[in-house]
């Protein structure tokens, strides 16, 4: 039970990192039953719909889905070299790896308006007249893709406010070289976004 | 004020940046064989291969990303209970869905 040892004095304070940990975590299973929900509706219509999810998934730009799939794992990337970077003390390349986690997120988040707002422009939106000329398959399909990848973009950009709070706390000192265990708990979030991802993306972008 | 050294329990496991880096490029390279199996039509194997080669992502972020490997045993078998949860969500709706 080593880990479970950390409650012990870190500065004046008392800290339990392990606890906080697990809180998160505890969180972040919260996050996947609620994302898993949506996969089992997912899995159903999928079953129950195969020819009309791979005729609506042609509307899907796999170009698109694979440049955002890049972009969220190297966001990750960076945010698990600033916590490196944070414990071996370098305060600067820690700033500076969040700060290209939030431009990356930020082209997620742009990439993912154009996608919509094309989609908007020929007419595949909730209850549009074109969508719902379409089989009920289809209109399903598009209904999961709103909801699924919206609820996710929903995530990314709660993500990008916590990094930014995490940003925050290193200039001010509350993250330091010993004391690390905020950022870890807002990069376990920020990689769980990512984690979803994972999955939409072949099951919305890839169905041929 | 540094008490890492005095409390070798309390440093917390640095993975090194190359190692990082190195899981990053075994995404993306998981990331291009998604999506070239795409393009060649498996038929019902296309949602299998794409969800392992996701599965494998996921472990990888989970086991270095998010640190999974260096916490105590005790985080893993959260891990597991939750998504054996999910598993029994999906084994019981699929049971239900056969026999309709």
């Amino acid at each position: 039970m080593k880990p479970s040892e950390s409650a012990v004095h870190a500065g004046h304070h008392h800290r339990d990192d392990v606890g906080s940990k697990i809180g998160m975590w505890l969180f972040l299973f919260t996050e996947l039953i609620l994302f898993g929900g949506m996969f089992l509706a997912y899995a159903v219509y999928r079953l129950q719909y195969p020819n009309e999810f791979k005729l609506a998934a042609i509307e899907l730009d796999a170009l698109v889905g694979t440049v955002n799939t890049i972009i969220l794992l190297t966001s990750s990337l960076t945010v698990a070299l600033s916590i490196t970077a944070i414990q071996e003390g370098k305060k600067h390349l820690a700033q500076v790896m969040l700060g290209m986690t939030q431009v990356l997120a930020l082209a997620f988040l742009v990439n993912k308006y154009f996608e919509w707002s094309h989609k908007f422009e020929v007419g595949l939106f909730p209850q549009s007249d074109v969508l719902l000329s379409k089989p009920p398959g289809e209109i399903i399909y598009f209904g999961l893709y709103y909801v699924m990848t919206g609820l996710h973009a929903v995530h990314v950009i709660i993500g990008m406010a916590i990094l930014a709070v995490m940003m925050g706390f290193i200039a001010s000192g509350r993250i330091a070289k010993d004391n690390a265990v905020r950022l870890e708990l807002g990069g376990l979030y920020w990689h769980l976004v990512d984690i979803i991802w994972i999955f939409l993306f072949p099951l919305f972008y890839l169905i041929h | 004020m540094d008490h890492n050294d005095q409390h070798p329990h309390d440093a917390p496991h640095v993975v090194s940046y190359g190692q990082y880096v190195l899981i990053w490029l075994g995404l993306l390279a998981l990331t291009g064989i998604t999506v070239a199996l795409a393009g060649i039509d498996l038929g019902r194997w296309v949602i299998v291969t794409a969800l392992v080669i996701a599965a494998i992502k996921s472990t990888l972020v989970l086991n270095i990303f998010m640190h999974l490997k260096f916490e105590h045993r005790m985080f893993r078998w959260f891990v597991v209970i939750t998504l054996a949860t999910l598993a029994i969500f999906f084994i019981l709706l699929f049971f239900d869905y056969a026999f309709h």
